[in-house]
């Protein structure tokens, strides 16, 4: 690098796993903004020809990414080219141009044009009318001389650079040739940070200075310890590898139930909103299930589905995890996942609304036909099934769920702790519920009174901060008091050492994306619980989430 | 120039996959070829033509082909559109 460069030469973020990886940069372009309607400088025939040229060259590339792609995405792929050459999209870019208009524009407004058509539609061409707004976009960036929107090609292994990463985003991007996702954007909670938890990539996200990097930069990202070096030297980049080696080691050694080194057991669980994540989880040494959320099954419907319709689904969850422990979660309605039949619409801050437990006391009828689905398929079933409410913000809306429950047949009833008041009033609702269940996520959210899901305060989303930890650990206690378990739900359990430290204070049974059960529970055991508790008690008398985690990781006696 | 009236076989019609394998066969074959369902004409060599006619299984279309080979493309394209491509 010049003298001149003054980039910082390590960017800090939140890292997700904790593999390090070193590769050269490639970025996901800037969304490419929407033309303006500017008259023309050009001869209308000049500006027809950009526009066809910049077409015939967004075919071509969409059909090459397909010939890469094969299968289904080839032809979905050579269908987009073939609307980015169709002739009556041209003579109506031909009409626009000759009227005076820019190519950019008259590509943009042609486009929309059939796109509005699409959607008038309806049905199954309304939803492929997004395609269309694709190609446009990217004839839009090639007229503009910018790189076309959306995951960079590459024939070589890149580290992925963006803002943050949309789902559509996430579904055309090839898995093999990431070696890294850095975000400057997000927080451990984004879409960005869930896709790379599922699929183990390493990654760092919402490292604002990041966005300083250009495309071949050569940079080691290093999930550890959340950050992204510019230039590494190669001593790091030899040190860092081979951390990654030891660790990838202790993990193929790994197997067999969780347990800490002194052999006290923590159940690995995994969470599952599908049949299909049901089967990998199970494939993938899950113990069983610590949350099962019912409501992906729900999503989309206009009213609840029957309770034959509902037990079928669960018996056939529930077949997988034959003598282990299932958890399910009752529907969980509102906030960023809104179910027609239970959420009321035009709510200004339904985070705080009337979701959760909230929605289906309001709706009892709904709150009781799950149950007796679920108490049906479970008395069909091998597995333990157990069966919690969400957004319990009160001991007696604990006792009212688990009356209901035990009164419809449900054996093990029990609340998740997510709402403050739930894990302040832990000593008064422990007595009232056969467990407890830590939903991390949204506990921390409401603790910091920032939206899980908005990136300006990400920051904020950090599950190691003391204030939180210092919840859990007055519900550990709860637990231990009454002799509750104390289960852990939330992304928080996922990330190795935050789960010892949450074993420290009192959590019986972690519960996490199938992917992160082989780090969690080789890094338990390295720990005894008295190793655990010690972490713990560094961690909650910490001043900052950062401090907690440096403090902890200094002090973890094995850690490689 | 040769002219036929027949009826959409695909199960879901004529959207996304076979309306593009049909365009696909128009272009192919070099004549020109036009699709109308009900009052409205098309080019049925523009895929956003042919999606927007909204063919549905057991509609009735009119197929005319003008060219080279007029009466043996006329033929294959029919058959295509007599064929269920969903199935």
């Amino acid at each position: 690098m010049s003298g001149t460069d003054t980039r910082d030469s390590v960017m800090r973020g939140v890292g997700i796993g904790r593999a390090t990886t070193v590769g050269p940069v490639l970025r996901m372009p800037e969304p490419v903004a929407d033309p303006v309607d500017t008259p023309s400088e050009l001869e209308p025939a000049a500006e027809f020809e950009r526009a066809t040229t910049s077409l015939a060259a967004t075919a071509a590339q969409l059909r090459e990414r397909g010939e890469k792609a094969g299968g289904t995405a080839a032809e979905v792929l050579d269908a987009l080219a073939m609307m980015a050459e169709d002739p009556a999209l041209a003579a109506d870019v031909q009409h626009r141009t000759e009227d005076g208009a820019t190519a950019e524009f008259a590509v943009h407004a042609a486009m929309a044009t059939f796109r509005d058509m699409l959607v008038g539609m309806g049905g199954y061409l309304g939803e492929r009318a997004g395609d269309l707004d694709d190609v446009a976009r990217r004839a839009i960036a090639h007229l503009q001389g910018l790189p076309a929107p959306g995951v960079p090609d590459s024939p070589e292994p890149f580290v992925l650079v963006a803002r943050d990463l949309a789902p559509a985003d996430t579904a055309t991007l090839d898995l093999d040739l990431v070696l890294a996702l850095v975000t400057t954007d997000g927080g451990p909670t984004s879409h960005t940070a869930i896709l790379a938890r599922e699929k183990g990539i390493t990654a760092v996200v919402g490292a604002a200075e990041a966005s300083a990097l250009r495309d071949g930069d050569i940079v080691l990202v290093d999930a550890e310890n959340g950050t992204v070096e510019l230039d590494p030297a190669q001593e790091r980049i030899d040190l860092a590898l081979q951390r990654t080696q030891t660790l990838e080691a202790i993990r193929a050694q790994s197997s067999g139930p969780g347990r800490l080194a002194d052999g006290h057991a923590v159940p690995l669980l995994a969470n599952i909103g599908s049949v299909d994540s049901a089967r990998e989880a199970a494939a993938r040494g899950a113990e069983g299930v610590g949350l099962f959320r019912t409501e992906v099954l729900f999503l989309g419907a206009e009213k609840a589905p029957s309770v034959d319709d509902q037990a079928a689904t669960y018996r056939e969850v529930f077949s997988h995890f034959a003598d282990q422990k299932v958890v399910v979660r009752v529907l969980d309605a509102g906030a960023d996942k809104p179910l027609a039949f239970l959420t009321d619409s035009g709510e200004e801050n339904p985070a705080l609304g009337r979701r959760g437990l909230r929605a289906l006391a309001a709706h009892e009828h709904v709150l009781r036909d799950q149950l007796t689905a679920l108490a049906q398929a479970t008395a069909d079933s091998e597995a333990f099934v157990q069966v919690m409410a969400p957004m319990v913000s009160t001991a007696a809306e604990a006792q009212y769920f688990c009356d209901l429950a035990h009164e419809l047949g449900i054996e093990v009833a029990g609340v998740m702790v997510e709402v403050p008041s739930c894990a302040i009033l832990a000593d008064h609702v422990a007595p009232r519920v056969d467990f407890m269940s830590i939903g991390t996520n949204d506990l921390t959210q409401y603790v910091f009174a920032a939206d899980r899901l908005l990136g300006t305060v990400a920051n904020l989303q950090n599950p190691w901060h003391p204030a939180v930890l210092r919840l859990i650990e007055q519900v550990g206690a709860a637990g231990r008091e009454h002799d509750v378990p104390v289960g852990i739900c939330g992304e928080a359990a996922a990330d190795p050492l935050l789960a010892v430290v949450l074993v420290g204070l009192g959590a019986t049974s972690l519960s996490m994306s199938s992917s992160a059960i082989a780090d969690v529970r080789a890094e338990l055991a390295l720990h005894t619980l008295d190793d655990a508790r010690r972490l713990a008690a560094l961690a909650v008398s910490a001043e900052s989430a950062e401090a907690a985690r440096q403090a902890v990781l200094d002090a973890a006696p094995t850690h490689p | 120039m040769a002219e036929r009236t027949l009826t959409v076989a695909s199960a879901h019609g004529l959207h996304a996959r076979p309306a593009a394998l049909f365009v696909k066969a128009v272009t192919d074959s070099g004549c020109a070829v036009e699709l109308q369902k009900g009052e409205r004409k098309i080019n049925a060599a523009s895929i956003l033509g042919v999606v927007s006619l909204g063919i549905e299984h057991g509609d009735e279309v009119v197929l005319r082909v003008d060219g080279d080979n007029a009466d043996t493309v006329l033929d294959s394209l029919a058959a295509f559109l007599e064929k269920d491509h969903d199935a």
